[in-house]
């Protein structure tokens, strides 16, 4: 007798068992953020001979218990940071060894002398939301940003990118080495131009 | 020998079914690889502000996670309400934060101990005053790198 063809396995339940795994996987789903703000805490060490820096370099930003904003002592909204901000870095007041040849700011005497020495100096109350820190946080990198966009896209028209595209790529672990090292110059002369000098004070105790 | 008997015409068809495991198996697939695992239960809550201008964590064996806020609904009995610091699977003090970041530290491979980036994990609603002393003690163990980790948003979203 000729053997008989194996019968053909039912596969109608195939769906109901995808359908089980999907719901598994789609309740213990949790989409992990994976992306912030990135920063350097500045290591304890006693600093035995501060340097002096002049008043007119430092722009100082105090957020205080009520989550209100200081900017040199005058109360500003948290939108008008961002320009603030990158009037005081962009300023170029500074005459002679200290003048800034690129900056497009005002040139106030009474505002920082260029952007290597602008220091923003952020300082908190312990009772500070920490959202309203990180909103802070957010638009003072965001000044930093975007005068190094207009920089790098001045200086390199031919890339076609801004700094955060460039340095996004840079990061990219699948970036080729030479085109890394096409970067890596580019990058550091404009982080050069504006260094990120956020200094951050202990927080303040609330009386 | 025919298998299947003709349908007497004027019925509509029955819509086939046939595609259908397929498409469950593309959704599944899909979330098997979106799926990342926790390590950890959150025992606080945890909604993080946005912000962004934000950089990307760098791979995962090279960050180590604090997370703080609030105890969650189901610890508020025996924890209170004030904001805490989670550290693994419970609640911890400021003093041992140092503690976690040396054994985190120690547990990984050599050549990474000295590329570690501590994510802070911190509720919107947190006082300043506990990020703070989370930060003073990273200084102290020299873990400096750090990242604010926050969802993808305009920072307006945190004000209300």
């Amino acid at each position: 007798m000729a053997r008989r063809s194996a019968p053909e396995v039912n596969a109608g339940s195939m769906a109901d068992i995808a359908f089980l795994l999907l719901i598994f996987f789609l309740v213990t789903t949790t989409i992990e953020t994976d992306s912030g703000l990135n920063r350097k805490l500045p290591p304890i060490e006693d600093v035995v001979d501060p340097p002096i820096i002049k008043e007119k370099n430092i722009l100082p930003v105090v957020i205080n218990k009520n989550n209100q904003l200081l900017v040199e002592e005058e109360l500003v909204e948290l939108k008008d940071l961002r320009s603030v901000a990158m009037d005081f870095l962009d300023n170029g007041g500074g005459k002679g060894e200290d003048a800034c040849d690129f900056c497009r700011g005002k040139r106030s005497p009474s505002s920082s002398d260029n952007p290597e020495k602008a220091i923003i100096s952020l300082k908190n109350d312990r009772e500070t939301a920490y959202k309203v820190y990180i909103s802070v946080q957010n638009e003072l990198v965001a000044a930093y940003n975007e005068l190094r966009n207009r920089e790098f896209s001045r200086l390199y028209p031919s890339m076609q990118m801004n700094f955060i595209e460039a340095q996004k790529i840079y990061d990219d672990p699948r970036t080729s080495i030479d085109r890394k090292l096409d970067l890596k110059p580019k990058l550091s002369i404009v982080k050069g131009m504006f260094p990120m000098k956020l200094s951050e004070a202990e927080p303040s105790k609330t009386s | 020998m025919s298998k299947f008997k003709k349908k007497k015409g004027g019925d509509l068809p029955a819509i086939s079914t046939a595609s259908l495991p397929d498409i469950v198996f593309m959704l599944l697939f899909f979330f098997m690889v979106a799926t990342v695992m926790r390590d950890s239960t959150l025992m606080v809550v945890n909604v993080l502000p946005t912000a962004d201008q934000i950089q990307k964590l760098d791979k995962k064996d090279r960050v180590m996670y604090i997370y703080a806020g609030k105890p969650s609904s189901r610890y508020t009995d025996k924890y209170g309400t004030g904001a805490r610091i989670q550290l693994n699977d419970k609640f911890a003090t400021v003093e041992e934060v140092g503690a976690f970041v040396l054994a985190e530290r120690a547990a990984k491979r050599q050549e990474l101990q000295n590329v570690l980036t501590t994510s802070l994990k911190v509720d919107g609603q947190t006082k300043m005053g506990l990020v703070s002393d989370i930060k003073q003690e990273l200084r102290k163990v020299q873990a400096l790198k750090i990242n604010y980790t926050t969802r993808i948003g305009d920072y307006t979203q945190n004000l209300n």
